[in-house]
């Protein structure tokens, strides 16, 4: 082995143990029965059960889900007719505007994202009465609008590199436009709508600084939550918490991975023959 | 009976529906907020709901006076607490890039030269992190940096120092932070340049007697430039505005940006501060975010 490799694959190796080791540790932390970190007392699920009878916690994650599935649902809706906007429709008024629109929410820090929108809320709560009462239902808006713009990125880069001959083909037999983006564009973008909609429900289920920014009282949603328990030092709860979503979040990727791989085998198998 | 309805009339309004849709989302939530925090930022603030003056006074005999003030403007020049924040952002996420990228070169480069199936499960392990949660990350570093954490008990058990040092709360705890946070962020996109290279060639010169360093300084390193400043600014912009790590892990004198703003809104409850803050910030994050936008472009084309 070269001297530069050894030196690459230790920085290599260096690297990930940076990346995992403190999640390793938290995790097993989760399962140690004392109430501080310094000392090991012994494997213990406790602080799982305490979890399940923290019902502040509970309806925090509830509400986080709600908030994730609509948010991420909706802006996949967006996010794809956004990006068709911007690549199967031509020249029109506003293009350039709109293409800056579209790449700027991922670029804007959180800090300036939740503030505007607060007092967009506030200032249309003014002017027309609504939205009333801030919470489940403005934290949703604010998420639809950033995750939209992860949803047009995706897509987009799909639709730019897709094939255009079958909707060129299928526009000359006579299809009305609406009809081939539904029946030929859509089921050929569907993979990268899919990806957009899972991204928006991790970015939703996520997001901090916006939520608390957009929130009012009364909502409050999970990463609010651990926050504000976090904030003042570790919490064995939190531990457990962590956990269990990393591990969820883990199989998740591990199963999207490997059926991504075997996709793309199976396509190359394909092609082989 | 069916609707007759003109085929051409049915396709516009399908255009329109497709373009209109997200954009007027867009405008309406994203900017006209900026056209309000922009219009708040000249604002006085006051205490009543919601806690500024308005802008254009609508009482009897005022007309439309229009009600601007540069104040919060010149308090942000003046209190040096506003101007520290900047300078200690800047300086925090500039050191913060330097570092991802000393860190993430190496491994985006030894990824690349690593063979399939195992390079794929090298990048796995780079983007796994992309879908945990980013607080839980930032909090899993409390627990190993805390006086009573991981990193104190081991060195105190194995006899190198008697009493816990302080690492929590501190500024170096934020620069880690920001380092293990982002650095998926430099490696991707490096990893993407340097994957296009054919780095064996690279390799290859190298072993033919080229020197290694000479190599890597006259080809490797300028091939790969878009790539490392593509993961330099990914890198940058997010760490300027960054709130979650210097309120967790910093200490109280950990003043950056993001966090003094949330605290001016929130604790202080001046809106128009806190927006003036906000105008200043976006205006050192344009040119960034324009030479970030300017690459994809280039990238794209």
């Amino acid at each position: 082995m070269r001297r530069s490799s050894t030196f690459l694959y230790s920085m290599l190796c260096f690297g990930y143990a940076f990346l995992y080791i403190p999640i390793l540790v938290l995790m097993v932390y989760s399962f140690n029965n004392a109430r501080l970190a310094t000392v090991w007392g012994g494997f213990s699920t406790r602080w799982y059960s305490a979890l399940l009878e923290n019902s502040q916690i509970l309806d925090a994650a509830l509400l986080s889900l709600e908030i994730a599935l609509v948010s991420a649902t909706v802006a996949t809706g967006l996010g794809t007719l956004a990006a068709l906007g911007l690549n199967r429709m031509g020249r029109y008024r506003g293009r350039t505007v709109f293409t800056g629109m579209i790449a700027a929410p991922l670029v804007m820090p959180e800090v300036i994202t939740g503030l505007s929108l607060l007092l967009l809320f506030v200032s249309l709560q003014e002017l027309t009465g609504w939205p009333g009462s801030r919470g489940a239902n403005t934290i949703t808006i604010a998420h639809i609008t950033f995750s939209m713009a992860y949803v047009a990125v995706i897509v987009q880069s799909r639709l730019a590199a897709m094939d255009q001959s079958l909707e060129e083909a299928a526009m000359d037999l006579g299809g009305r436009p609406y009809a081939v983006t539904l029946d030929i564009t859509l089921p050929l973008i569907a993979p990268a709508m899919a990806a957009g909609w899972l991204l928006s429900f991790t970015l939703s289920l996520d997001d901090l600084v916006i939520a608390s920014f957009t929130s009012g009282a009364g909502a409050s949603t999970l990463p609010m939550v651990i926050f504000s328990k976090v904030k003042l030092g570790v919490t064995p709860e939190i531990n457990a918490l962590a956990t269990i979503i990393i591990g969820i979040v883990t199989v998740g990727v591990v199963i999207a991975g490997w059926t991504m791989l075997r996709q793309q085998r199976q396509l190359a198998n394909q092609q082989a023959r | 009976m069916t609707m007759v309805v003109n085929p051409g009339k049915r396709d516009r309004l399908w255009r329109s529906f497709v373009i209109a849709t997200p954009y007027l989302w867009l405008v309406l939530f994203f900017l006209v907020p900026f056209a309000i925090v922009l219009k708040i930022s000249f604002a006085d603030p006051t205490v009543a709901q919601p806690p500024f003056t308005p802008f254009f006074d609508w009482s009897a005999g005022a007309g439309h006076k229009i009600l601007a003030t540069l104040d919060n403007y010149r308090f942000l020049l003046e209190d040096q607490l506003y101007l520290v924040s900047y300078l200690k952002s800047i300086k925090i996420a500039l050191i913060s890039t330097v570092l991802c990228l000393l860190l993430g070169f190496p491994m985006a480069y030894a990824i690349a030269l690593t063979p399939y199936p195992w390079r794929n499960l090298l990048l796995l392990l780079v983007i796994l992190p992309f879908w945990t949660s980013f607080l839980l990350r930032v909090y899993a570093w409390m627990v190993m940096l805390g006086k009573q954490g991981l990193i104190n008990n081991l060195l105190i058990s194995i006899g190198l120092i008697d009493r816990p040092l302080q690492m929590l709360y501190t500024d170096g705890a934020v620069y880690l932070g920001i380092v293990y946070t982002y650095v998926p962020f430099m490696i991707l996109p490096l990893y993407a340049t340097l994957e296009k290279l054919d780095l064996d060639l690279h390799e290859a010169a190298a072993d033919l007697g080229a020197r290694p360093l000479h190599v890597f300084r006259d080809v490797t390193l300028p091939l790969a430039m878009p790539g490392i400043i593509a993961g330099c600014l990914l890198v940058f912009i997010p760490a300027l505005g960054e709130f979650v790590i210097p309120a967790l892990l910093g200490g109280l004198d950990s003043l950056m940006i993001g966090r003094t703003l949330y605290d001016e809104f929130f604790v202080n409850r001046d809106w128009p501060l806190a927006s003036a803050v906000a105008v200043v910030l976006l205006l050192i994050l344009i040119l960034p975010i324009m030479l970030f936008q300017r690459l994809q472009r280039e990238t794209d084309t």
